[in-house]
C-alpha cells in the first residue's frame, strides 16, 4: 500500500459549473500551516476570468430566479447532504492548511453544514418575514416583496475556512442571487472542495462561481463591474474597503458589511423591495 | 381635432392667495427659530409661471449649518431621544393635525413656488404629506415591533435633502420616518422652492416641538454638499438626480455614513392590446403629464403592442389636445409651469436631440403664456431603445413612445435602461399583469393604474434608481439600526 502514488487533484476555478484553469496560466502555491513543506498549487484568477464568472452568473440567475422557493430549498439543503458525505476531507483540508486540531476541524465542518440547512429554511419563508400587503388609503390592492437583486460579488474570509464561506455564500443565493466568490487566498482549499459539492448538488450551472487568487487585484474589477449588482465586503480590511467602496457607486452597488456572522439580514441585505399596485373594482 | 377641445370653454376659476402671507424675507430655521445667514446672503425664489420674486431666502453656509447640526445634535442627545416613544408620536400627530388646519395655505404656497396647479397640491401633495405624519406617528412607539429586533435604535442626527418637485410631500417623507425612528433632522429644501418647508418651520413652532429638532437650512447645492459632509450628521437621505446620487455615495463612500438615496427613472407604461385602451390612455396622461412630468417616476416610455398602435396613438393625441396649459392657480389647470429656467432648458435640449436622432414630435395646438417657462405636452413617435429620449431622464412633459410584439420584447425593451424605479402594465389579463411585474426590474409597479402613492406603500428603485425605500415599514427601517442581539439567529461556536 504505502508503495503507492497518490493521485493527487488538479484545483481549479469553478465558472459556470465546469472546472476550469486560469485563462492566464497562472497558478500560486500553498504550503502545510505551520511549514514550509508544498501543499498545493491553485489557479490565481485573472480579471478576464472574472469577466467570464459574471457572464456565468448572469446566465445561472435566468434558471435560479424562476426556481420556485421550494425547489431552491431543496437544492441548498442537498449541499449539506453532499457535504455530509465529503466531511472527511473537509476536516483534513482544514487541518493541513488552517492547522487546526481535529476537533475544531471537525466542529467547523458540522456547523458549515448545519448552516446550508438553516439557509435552506429560509428560502421559502424571508418574503413573508420582509413583505405582505400594504393597507392603502383608497380602492387599491397593494403588497410589497423582496426579490433578489442579480449578481452579487463576495469575499471569503480567510478563517474559519469553510464556515466563514458558507456564511458569506449561503445567504447570497438563498434568496435567488447569483454569487461570484473569491475564495480565501490564505486558506483556499474548503472553496475548491466546496465547488465540487455545488457541481454534485444539482445546483444550476452559474448560480455559484468560485475563483481562487488574490482577493485585492481582483476586488477593484469586482467593484467596477457594471453587471454586479451588489457586493458582499465584510472581510476586506478597512484600507481596501473604502478604494472599492468608491469603485462600486459606478453603478450604485448595494454594499454588505456585516457585523453579524448569521442573520436573516444578510439575505436581505441582496435583496430590493418590489411593490406591486392593482385597482380594486367589480 | 384640435379645434373641437377650445369648442368648450373654460371660465378662468382662481384661487385667491388672500390667505397667504409671505414674507419678504426668510432665515433659516434652526434651534426652533428664525435666524438670518451669518453670510448675510441671500437668494430670490420666484413664482415660475410668471417670474415675479416670491421672497428673499437666505443662503446657508458652513457656519450656519454649524449652528443647525450643533442643535439637533444637542435635541437629540438631550430631548428627543429620552422623550417616551408615544409623546414622539403625539408631536407627529399634532404636526399632521395643524398641518390639515393650513392645508389650504399650504396649497397654494406650493403652487406659487413650484408651479405645479393647484388641484394637484390641493388634492395630491399636500393631503399625501399630511397623511405621511399621521402615519409615522402611529410608528412611534411601535418599533420593536417593524422587524428590525427588540429596541433599534435611532441614528443620531439625519441630513436631508430634498428635491423641488414634491417640496412638501418630499419633506414629509424625510422629516417623518426620521423623526418617528427617533432621529433629529437637518433638511435642505430645493433652491427653487424652500417655501413651503419655511411654513411648515411655522407648524413645528406651533407644535411646540422642542428647538432642534427639526432644523431647515435653505441654499443650493453647496449647501447641501456641506451638509452632507459635515462629521456631526449620522445618516444621509437624499432625493434628486442619479448623477448627484452617485457623487453623493462616492463622497460618502471613506465614512460608511448610512445612506439612503432616492433618484432619476425612465418608466415604461405597457399597453397590452387586450387593455381597457380608454382607461389606459387616462393612465398615461397621469403617468407622463401630472406634474408637468417633474416626477422620478414618471412613465416616461410608452410601449404600445403593435397591432393596437395606431388606434392607441390615436386616441392619445385626441385626450392630449384636451389638456389645459396654465395659470397653475386657475383650478381647471392640469399642466402648470415648468418649474424653472435651467429646467426648461434641460427638457429644450433633450426634445431637439430627440428631434435630431429621427424621432418625430407632436403636440396638441395650445397657447402658452408669455411670461414664465413653459413647455407643452409633447409625444415623440419613432423612437428607438438607442435615442437618448428613450434612455435619459427628461423630467418633462414629454412621452417616448415605441412598440413592442410579444410580452417577451415589452419586458426586455422596459428593463434595457440602468435606471429600476417605476413601472406600468396596462392589460385586463391577470396572469400576464402578474408575470410581466414578476419579471420588470423596478421598486413600483402600478397595473392598470399610474402614479399612485401613500405612506404605507414602500416606494424606491432598483438598479441606480436608488438605495432603500421610502414609506411603510421598509421607509422606516431606513431611520433605524437593527437591533442584531435581540435577534434569535443561530450562534457560531469556535474551537481552537
Amino acid at each position: 500500500m504505502s508503495d503507492r502514488i497518490e493521485v493527487l487533484k488538479t484545483n481549479k476555478l469553478f465558472i459556470n459549473g465546469a472546472f476550469v484553469r486560469s485563462e492566464s496560466g497562472r497558478s500560486y502555491r500553498v504550503n502545510k500551516a505551520n511549514s514550509k513543506t508544498f501543499l498545493a498549487n491553485l489557479a490565481l484568477a485573472s480579471r478576464k476570468d472574472l469577466r467570464e464568472a459574471v457572464l456565468a452568473a448572469k446566465n445561472g440567475l435566468i434558471k435560479w430566479q424562476s426556481a420556485t422557493a421550494f425547489n431552491k430549498s431543496q437544492i441548498l439543503y442537498r449541499i449539506a447532504e453532499i457535504m455530509e458525505g465529503r466531511r472527511e476531507q473537509f476536516v483534513e483540508e482544514i487541518i493541513a492548511l488552517e492547522g487546526l486540531p481535529k476537533k475544531s476541524a471537525d466542529l467547523q465542518v458540522s456547523q458549515a453544514i448545519d448552516l446550508w440547512i438553516w439557509y435552506a429554511g429560509w428560502t421559502d419563508k424571508i418574503s413573508v418575514i420582509a413583505g405582505g400587503e400594504n393597507p392603502i388609503n383608497g380602492p387599491f390592492y397593494n403588497f410589497t416583496s423582496p426579490e433578489p437583486i442579480g449578481v452579487v460579488g463576495a469575499f471569503a474570509p480567510d478563517a474559519p475556512s469553510l464556515l466563514g464561506l458558507v456564511e458569506t455564500l449561503a445567504p447570497i443565493i438563498a434568496s435567488g442571487n447569483s454569487a461570484l466568490l473569491i475564495a480565501s487566498q490564505r486558506y483556499p482549499l474548503s472553496a475548491v472542495t466546496m465547488s465540487e459539492v455545488f457541481a454534485t448538488s444539482d445546483v444550476p450551472a452559474g448560480v455559484i462561481n468560485i475563483l481562487t487568487g488574490n482577493q485585492k487585484e481582483l476586488a477593484p474589477w469586482l467593484a467596477s463591474h457594471m453587471e454586479i449588482s451588489g457586493m458582499d465586503i465584510t472581510s476586506l480590511d478597512k484600507k481596501s474597503e473604502i478604494e472599492i467602496r468608491k469603485a462600486a457607486t459606478s453603478n450604485l452597488k448595494r454594499i454588505g458589511n456585516f457585523d453579524t456572522k448569521v442573520s436573516p439580514e444578510r439575505i436581505l441585505a441582496f435583496m430590493d423591495y418590489k411593490t406591486i399596485w392593482h385597482p380594486i373594482g367589480i | 381635432m384640435n379645434k373641437e377641445s377650445n369648442e368648450f370653454q373654460y371660465s378662468p376659476a382662481l384661487e385667491s392667495t388672500s390667505i397667504v402671507k409671505i414674507a419678504e424675507r426668510y432665515g433659516h430655521f434652526i434651534n426652533g427659530k428664525f435666524t438670518s445667514s451669518r453670510s448675510g446672503k441671500t437668494f430670490a425664489t420666484i413664482n415660475p409661471a410668471t417670474e415675479e420674486i416670491l421672497a428673499k431666502v437666505a443662503v446657508g453656509s458652513k457656519v450656519d449649518i454649524d449652528l443647525a447640526v450643533k442643535a439637533a445634535s444637542g435635541a437629540y442627545k438631550k430631548v428627543w431621544s429620552k422623550l417616551p416613544a408615544k409623546e414622539r408620536g403625539k408631536y407627529l400627530y399634532r404636526i399632521a393635525r395643524l398641518m390639515q388646519e393650513r392645508a389650504r395655505e399650504f396649497a397654494i404656497i406650493e403652487s406659487l413656488d413650484n408651479g405645479k396647479p393647484i388641484r394637484e397640491t390641493r388634492d395630491v401633495d399636500i393631503p399625501l404629506a399630511i397623511s405621511h405624519f399621521f402615519y409615522h406617528a402611529g410608528w412611534a412607539d411601535k418599533l420593536d415591533y417593524a422587524g428590525l429586533g427588540i429596541a433599534p435604535r435611532a441614528h443620531g442626527v439625519a441630513g436631508q435633502i430634498i428635491p423641488w418637485n414634491f417640496p412638501l410631500l418630499m419633506l414629509a417623507w424625510k422629516i417623518a420616518p426620521a423623526l418617528a425612528a427617533g432621529n433629529t433632522v437637518v433638511l435642505k429644501p430645493a433652491e427653487t422652492t424652500p417655501l413651503s418647508a419655511l411654513l411648515f418651520a411655522e407648524i413645528c413652532q406651533e407644535a411646540d416641538l422642542p428647538p432642534g429638532v427639526v432644523n431647515i437650512v435653505t441654499g443650493d447645492g453647496k449647501t447641501g454638499a456641506e451638509i452632507i459632509a459635515h462629521r456631526g450628521i449620522d445618516k444621509v437621505a437624499f432625493t434628486g438626480s442619479t448623477e448627484v446620487g452617485k457623487a453623493i455615495a462616492l463622497s460618502l463612500a471613506t465614512t460608511g455614513k448610512p445612506l439612503s438615496l432616492e433618484l432619476g427613472g425612465k418608466g415604461a407604461n405597457i399597453v397590452f392590446d387586450d387593455a381597457p385602451l380608454d382607461q389606459a390612455v387616462e393612465g398615461i396622461i397621469n403617468g407622463i403629464f401630472f406634474n408637468q412630468g417633474h416626477v422620478c417616476c414618471a412613465g416616461s416610455r410608452l410601449l404600445i403592442q403593435e397591432n393596437i398602435y395606431n388606434e392607441f396613438l390615436e386616441k392619445l393625441k385626441n385626450r392630449m389636445g384636451k389638456i389645459r396649459v396654465g395659470n397653475p392657480l386657475d383650478k381647471n389647470t392640469d399642466l402648470g409651469a415648468i418649474n424653472s429656467k435651467a429646467q426648461l432648458q434641460k427638457i429644450q435640449t433633450l426634445t431637439r436631440a430627440g428631434a435630431a436622432e429621427g424621432a418625430i414630435s407632436w403636440q396638441p395646438e395650445s397657447s402658452l403664456p408669455k411670461k414664465g417657462f413653459w413647455y407643452p405636452p409633447t409625444i415623440f413617435t419613432d423612437v428607438t431603445m438607442a435615442h437618448r429620449i428613450a434612455r435619459e431622464e427628461i423630467f418633462g412633459p414629454v412621452l417616448s413612445i415605441l412598440t413592442f410584439r410579444t410580452a417577451q420584447e415589452a419586458i426586455e425593451k422596459a428593463n434595457n435602461t440602468p435606471f429600476g424605479l417605476s413601472a406600468g402594465i396596462w392589460s385586463e389579463k391577470g396572469s400576464r399583469i402578474l408575470w410581466v411585474a414578476k419579471e420588470l426590474k423596478a421598486g413600483v409597479i402600478w397595473s392598470n393604474t399610474f402614479n399612485k402613492f401613500d405612506p404605507a406603500s414602500p416606494f424606491g428603485g432598483y438598479k441606480e434608481s436608488g438605495w432603500g425605500r421610502e414609506g411603510g415599514r421598509h421607509g422606516l427601517a431606513s431611520y433605524l439600526l437593527r437591533n442584531e442581539a435581540s435577534a434569535k439567529s443561530p450562534s457560531r461556536k469556535l474551537v481552537r
